[in-house]
């Protein structure tokens, strides 16, 4: 591991050096580092890139970290990564990806993420996505999240993208079981000429489901952003997308909200709002002492937060 | 002392395009260690006057000085590093950031929680309640308006531009807000207030009126003069007048 690395690795799962627990580290296509333990087994697959990660019923308050940190240019690493969570389980799973791209060529990483949660477990799934390097070579994250909730089940999806990624195509699918919830926290940042696309696909197929979904961007100089989401509420559910964008410069954010209460009896719930920093929020701590600039980077700062 | 003199204030009138006057040669002056109050139907200019005073809107005509200097150009972020410190009548939202994030923004340094409890609890609020929470729509009206008044108190400064302090807040911490008024003593307060217990707390109340020339002048004279006018529309001061 070299100091790319480490720097990588603290940005996008706040490791420094090797952490507790379970874990597996993969740099540029390969193994770097892979621990297994008794409660929480992670299984090479033979047939394509990935692993299993399988969670043993009733293991409580444990970690398992999956970096991934791509260095190099003209590399495309593709993983199907599928997690296994035991009945009655509460984890929490950190699968940063870190692209550190310095040369001409594109650096792309695609992480096919299937969890099938069992009844009544509980899962928080941080994902930080990350890039740098002065290149001239893309670096493109396109991640599939698919998401399977049992009875009683709880997902919780942390999901930020701090910058330098020049393109994103990010879907997220679930399936929302009785009592089961899903919940999203979003957060992106782009700038220059980078783009971002999220898409959710959200099926609320249980009695009392329910999904909250809250996505904040934030687009500078030119970029743009696309927002969709697509939820069906096919029982007696609860369902709420929340898509809030603050456009600076000339970025552009364009939300297409879809709900569709199949079921007479689901409430579905859209908000979104796009803009520019409400003046007043400038106006008041620019009244604090701040400047128009500190006062612009003070809101982004906690909208991002 | 902040003086204004010859303070014109006027704005496009959207649909027939005329200038419509706001504020019409407005000389007043506020002293050091003086609290005062001003009062005066809607409409009457007065937000106006501290959005002036502020900074947020430049006189159309007319001199704002500070201490001699003149100050009318200068802009809100060195109004406020020179000791200008504004209450909002509307408190500002913010999504994601905290009550303790925009006390330090204000006070402009770190603060523990012992510094944190003396800017809330003068406001009534228990800082260990409030101190992780958005500043946004999750909090009320009134916890809104008290932590816009916590966020004066952590800044500090020399000149207090409070518009409606009161509004939103219930009547059973009324004392408390006139207490923090009170340990302000030693400022420049102007306060837009409609509330007689607030004009109560003034050594001086300016009173405006929509078509007629401000006037100003000490608490007991401002008093008399108020309750000889039945036409103006304070409740309570009319309430006990008439009562």
């Amino acid at each position: 591991m070299d100091k790319t690395d480490e720097q990588l690795l603290e940005t996008i799962a706040d490791l420094h050096g090797i952490p507790e627990g379970s874990f597996n580290i993969r740099k540029n296509g390969k193994l770097l580092a892979r621990r297994s333990d008794s409660d929480i087994e992670i299984v090479p697959k033979t047939d394509k890139d990935g692993i299993d990660i399988i969670v043993k019923p009733n293991v409580k308050n444990k970690s398992v970290h999956i970096p991934v940190l791509l260095t190099v240019g003209d590399f495309r690493d593709t993983v199907y990564n599928d997690f296994y969570i035991g009945e009655n389980a509460d984890v929490t799973i950190v699968a940063g990806c870190g692209i550190h791209n310095a040369t001409c060529s594109d650096a792309e990483h695609d992480g096919i993420h299937t969890f099938y949660v069992s009844k009544n477990a509980k899962v928080r799934y941080v994902e930080r996505h990350y890039a740098n390097g002065d290149g001239t070579g893309k670096k493109v994250f396109d991640p599939v999240t698919k998401i399977y909730l049992k009875e009683g089940a709880c997902f919780i999806l942390e999901a930020t993208q701090l910058g330098g990624v020049t393109a994103t195509d990010r879907k997220t699918f679930a399936t929302v079981g009785k009592n089961a919830q899903l919940i999203v926290k979003e957060k992106i940042l782009t700038d220059g000429q980078e783009e971002a696309i999220t898409d959710f696909r959200v099926k609320l197929n249980g009695k009392n489901s329910r999904a909250d979904i809250v996505s904040r961007s934030v687009a500078r100089g030119n970029s743009k952003q696309a927002f969709r989401s697509d939820m069906i509420g096919k029982n007696e559910c609860f369902g709420h997308v929340e898509c809030d964008g603050i456009v600076l410069d000339s970025a552009r954010i364009i939300s297409t909200p879809k709900i569709d209460a199949v079921s007479p009896l689901a409430s579905l719930v859209h908000e979104a709002a796009v803009g520019k920093i409400a003046g007043e929020q400038l106006l008041k701590l620019m009244s604090l002492g701040l400047t128009e600039q500190e006062a612009e980077d003070a809101v982004i700062q906690g909208f991002l937060n | 002392m902040l003086e204004l003199k010859n303070v014109c204030y006027s704005v496009k009138d959207e649909q027939t395009g005329k200038r419509q006057d706001i504020l019409k040669n407005v000389n007043l002056s506020f002293e050091s260690g003086e609290i005062s109050v001003i009062t005066g139907p809607n409409g009457s200019g007065k937000s106006t006057l501290i959005k002036i005073l502020m900074g947020f809107e430049k006189p159309t005509s007319g001199t704002i000085c500070f201490n001699g200097k003149d100050i009318t150009q200068m802009s809100i972020t060195e109004r406020a590093r020179n000791g200008f410190t504004i209450a909002f009548q509307q408190p500002v939202r913010f999504k994601g950031i905290t009550v303790k994030k925009l006390l330090e923004l204000a006070c402009g340094r770190k603060l523990d929680t012992d510094g944190m409890c003396e800017c809330l609890s003068s406001v009534g609020l228990c800082a260990r309640n409030y101190i992780d929470r958005a500043v946004d729509g999750t909090l009320s009206g009134g916890e809104l308006k008290r932590i816009e008044l916590a966020m004066a108190i952590a800044k500090g400064g020399a000149v207090f531009l409070l518009d409606e302090p009161e509004a939103g807040i219930d009547l059973w911490s009324f004392e408390d807000l006139v207490k923090v008024f009170e340990k302000l003593h030693d400022k420049t307060v102007i306060i837009v207030s409609h509330q007689q217990r607030i004009m109560e707390t003034a050594d001086k109340i300016v009173l405006f009126d929509n078509d007629k020339l401000i006037c100003a002048g000490k608490r007991e004279e401002m008093f008399s003069k108020i309750t000889k006018q039945p036409s103006l529309c304070w409740r309570n001061v009319k309430e006990n007048a008439n009562g």
